[in-house]
């Protein structure tokens, strides 16, 4: 890991300060109890544990503030917070949960507060993840583990019970192994243009959904969009911020700014629900660090979500017919994050045929970045309850915002036995743009 | 908790009638329950119990009982009078995993519930059959239905259904000896002594209901939601009167002041006209015409009381719309001030434009805001006396305010409390307005259900201490008892 900023000065470390828990105090002081957020917080749904809801942990980071200990019970209740941010949608008196959430995590993470078990598969998911190059190698494991049956092999019940915990979770989520749809750095807009934006390939997304991204760049550029797809880039920060890894978080986020910056583009556009609140925090998470402070803030202003910057500009494209039946899930860093509900609710209607039918229940699907892999229990309970949920909207096909929300149902529709396709809404404007028969512009070329 | 301390034996014996997992007895996780929605009051408790069921809340209470050891019930913890704040010499009992609705029957117009079930998961269960659940109190979405029964809980709605004891039949009660009765039933009435209403309102110190039996009513056909802005609180007081005095019975009639108005703006951008000094909500349900007719009429008495803006839901989503505002009043006071005291005051509908004059003036002389929330048609006001608890001697000078309107309502012939219970909060105004043989024949009743005094000890009736003696009601004989009256089991 670097020690040094691109001008040679040390990273600054995210230290703890009194400022720091006076921030947090003021944070927590918002709060007046009174249990709105109860009955929106999945972990609560789930157990029915004060510890467990958004009020009860915002009295655990209280106790932390006021110097008692991180380790055990604090720790763990923190960790099994989902960062749904349900409760922010809840919440009468406005409290910011999510940088509550943040500071808390970061606590821990700096007290090592984990039991070592824990410890050892954080650090390996946070060694692989943020890294599409690392991605890349353990995707072709993973294809190699599909075409010898080694896959299947893991699912025998001798085996499945002997294999860490951490292990079976990502496996039961890795969706199978796509071809490789690589992006060339400039997608033209068809049509006169509409501006240059810049589109964030993101890691997990870049190596297992980039058939996701592929659909947003033909997207886009149907629309009448030159798309950027800007060299360099990486993971944007937002699992590890999200995680409360601030340095981690900060490092991978400078590289996001800078690479954008240099293409000095109109907006940037993420298709991924958690990559887009994270960027629209780049100017507070800044704040305090002069030299990103100004920049930080030129990202965050710029970030839009696809489904927003689509509604916005409104529809330009011819939509071809696609009569299905379709569930939309709310990602929650979308709805409840960036407070992104009606957009692409707006893009689905565009399509004509399009049956649209909502999912009844909009709790978190259990997916929450690392969620599902790090509490595989509770990811596992809420994604079943998520997959019956869909399941009774009689849909043909799941649809949302977020690659890890279309992974986690997908997983559990399948579990159920009902294996329903999942799709991202710009794979479903996608095909109604190109039309079923139209032929895919010559826009990929075939993975090694 | 010292190993020697009296609770000790207690949590030892817990832990061998209860399933592992449900004794908590880590302190951060015991301190998250410290307090409900007042957050004044404040205590650890020694240990709690997460129940799941009845036969858990037996237990516990039954090994209480053996030792002797104090212990307070607790739903959602959404009160707002610190009726479920912990001993910390005691255990926390919570029902909040017991939400398993039981039965709906229709045909009966019954739910059967657990009590941590929430009150609107009542209304949930009873909506395919055509049903609700009438009382519902602002956290409805939260709060749990034995919170509610402890409580006797109301809501905007109670003025035209009455409060929480009008719509339970029957309770599944384990009493403070640890003993599990049946109290009511399916009947709307059951002959006897009214038991279920000694219960419903008791405050947790009768008992730990483990089933509760609700009624519920048929959906009105037509709902019909208005909103009216006034220029100020008089004379939507007055509008108040005039729509009771005409013979209308709402279903609701809420009034807001501009201090709450730009609370709840400011949280979940109601909407509400610009300008207004005070709005009422007026919502009129049942037979369409009824409604049609009545809303007109209603109209009518808002503009000659000088409304200035009138709104009408065209649908549930504008239904709700009105209502956001109303139902996150309080909470959206975290907007305003750093904290804040609800008062729970009741006044006689035809004062309120005076009182609220008083309460104002109580404010400016105190330096303290006060926004006003209230269910106008009960006369049921809800000041929010707003403080920084960081600037020294505010949260008392609040404190006194707070009293102070309380005289106001004892002085104008009203109550302490209209909903929120007495609690912790209100136990000095019930000596205001009691005598002392009233608050004795209190404890009295009391004593016949908990003859020890260790179930939610020191709330809702003071009781009376001398120095040194150990926290429990009626010590020596009652002059009831003396007088032959009354005899103590």
């Amino acid at each position: 890991m670097a020690t040094k900023q691109h001008d040679g000065r040390p990273l600054p470390t995210y230290v703890e300060t009194a400022a720091e828990d006076g921030h947090l105090r003021s944070l927590l002081n918002d709060c007046v109890h009174c249990g709105f957020c109860l009955p929106a917080c999945p972990t609560y749904q789930l157990w029915g544990e004060e510890a467990d809801s958004p009020r009860g942990r915002i009295q655990i980071v209280g106790q932390l503030v006021a110097g008692a200990p991180v380790h055990g019970a604090a720790a763990e209740h923190l960790d099994r917070c989902l960062s749904c941010l349900a409760c922010v949608s809840a919440c009468p008196s406005g409290v910011r949960y999510g940088e509550i959430i943040e500071e808390a995590r970061a606590k821990v993470e700096r007290a090592n507060a984990r039991p070592l078990p824990k410890r050892l598969g954080r650090e390996a998911i946070f060694a692989l993840f943020p890294y599409p190059r690392r991605l890349r190698a353990a995707r072709l494991l993973l294809k190699a583990a599909e075409s010898t049956g080694l896959r299947k092999l893991l699912h025998y019940h001798w085996l499945s019970s002997h294999l860490p915990a951490i292990l079976m979770a990502t496996e039961r989520l890795a969706p199978p192994v796509t071809p490789l749809e690589r992006l060339p750095p400039r997608v033209p807009a068809r049509g006169p243009s509409r501006g240059a934006v810049g589109l964030l390939v993101g890691c997990v997304q870049s190596v297992f959904f980039s058939h996701v991204n592929a659909a947003t760049a033909r997207v886009l550029a149907a629309e009448g969009f030159d798309v950027i797809v800007a060299k360099g880039q990486g993971c944007c920060g937002a699992l590890s911020l999200h995680a409360g890894r601030m340095d981690e978080a900060a490092r991978l986020a400078r590289k996001t700014i800078d690479v954008f910056r240099a293409e000095g583009v109109k907006l940037v556009v993420a298709n991924a629900a958690g990559c887009g609140s994270a960027m629209k925090e780049y100017g507070r998470f800044f704040a305090g660090d002069p030299p990103y402070t100004e920049p930080a803030a030129w990202l965050a202003e710029r970030t839009r979500d696809l489904s927003e910057l689509l509604a916005e500009a409104g529809p330009r494209a011819e939509r071809h017919p696609v009569p299905m039946r379709v569930a939309f899930h709310d990602a929650c860093h979308l709805a409840h994050a960036q407070g992104i509900r009606s957009q692409p609710r707006e893009l689905l209607g565009q399509i004509p045929g399009l049956e649209l039918c909502e999912v009844g229940d909009d709790t978190c699907c259990g997916s929450a970045g690392v969620y599902n892999i790090v509490e595989p229990d509770a990811a596992a309970e809420l994604g079943r309850r998520k997959a019956a949920a869909v399941r009774a909207t009689g849909a043909e096909v799941v649809v949302s915002t977020n690659p890890g929300c279309l992974m986690q149902i997908g997983a559990w529709l399948g579990s159920a036995g009902c294996a329903l396709p999942t799709m991202h809404v710009a794979e479903l404007l996608d095909l109604s743009i190109r039309g079923g028969e139209a032929p895919r512009r010559p826009l990929t070329r075939p993975s090694t | 908790m010292s190993p020697s301390s009296p609770v000790a034996a207690a949590v030892k014996a817990l832990g061998s009638v209860l399933r592992s997992g449900a004794l908590l007895t880590d302190p951060v996780e015991l301190a998250t329950y410290e307090c409900d929605g007042l957050t004044n009051f404040r205590a650890r408790p020694a240990v709690a119990v997460l129940a799941t069921t009845a036969e858990e809340v037996a237990a516990t209470v039954q090994t209480c009982a053996r030792f002797g050891t104090p212990f307070v019930a607790r739903g959602s913890g959404t009160g707002l009078s610190g009726g479920s704040v912990p001993r910390s010499d005691g255990v926390l009992l919570v029902t909040a995993k017991m939400r398993s609705v039981l039965s709906v029957r229709p045909e009966d117009q019954r739910a059967i519930v657990e009590p941590g079930v929430t009150n609107l998961a009542v209304s949930r269960a009873g909506a395919p059959h055509g049903l609700f659940y009438a009382p519902d109190p602002s956290s409805q979405q939260v709060c749990s239905v034995g919170g509610n029964v402890a409580e006797n809980s109301g809501g905007a709605h109670c003025l035209k259904y009455g409060f929480t004891t009008n719509h339970v039949t029957g309770l599944e009660v384990v009493t403070p000896e640890g003993e599990t009765v049946e109290l009511g039933g399916m009947a709307p009435d059951t002959p006897g002594y009214d038991l279920v209403g000694a219960f419903v309102g008791s405050e947790g110190t009768l008992g730990v209901a483990t089933k509760v039996t609700l009624r519920l009513l048929p959906m009105p056909e037509a709902v019909q939601t208005m909103l009216a802005a006034f220029a100020d609180v008089d004379s939507a007081g007055r509008a108040v009167s005039a729509i009771v005095a005409a013979g209308l019975v709402p279903a609701a009639i809420e009034m807001m002041d501009a201090l709450a108005i730009s609370a709840v703006e400011a949280a979940v951008r109601c909407e509400y006209p610009a300008g207004a000094g005070a709005v009422l909500i007026v919502e009129l349900d049942g037979p369409r015409a009824e409604v049609e007719e009545g809303i007109a009429e209603v109209r009518r008495v808002c503009e000659e009381e000088g409304a200035f803006e009138i709104r009408f839901a065209a649908d549930n989503t504008e239904r709700a719309a009105i209502w956001r505002g109303r139902k996150a009043a309080f909470a959206a006071m975290g907007r305003l001030s750093p904290s804040y005291i609800v008062q729970d005051g009741v006044v006689p509908r035809s004062s309120l434009g005076d009182v609220l004059h008083e309460i104002g003036a109580l404010s400016e002389e105190a330096g303290i805001r006060v926004a006003n929330v209230f269910h106008a048609g009960d006369g049921n006001l809800h000041p929010l006396v707003l403080f920084d608890d960081q600037v020294l001697g505010e949260e008392e000078r609040a404190e006194e305010l707070s009293e102070a309107i309380l005289g106001l309502c004892i002085a104008r012939g009203g109550s302490v409390t209209g909903e929120h219970g007495v609690g912790l909060h209100k136990l000095a105004a019930m000596e205001k307005m009691f005598s002392p043989e009233d608050l004795e024949t209190m404890l009295l009743l009391r004593s016949a259900f908990d003859p020890e005094g260790i179930c939610n000890p020191g709330k809702a009736v003071p009781t009376p201490r001398l120095c040194g003696e150990p926290p429990r009601p009626c010590q020596g004989s009652h002059p009831l008892q003396e007088a032959g009256v009354a005899e103590i089991f």
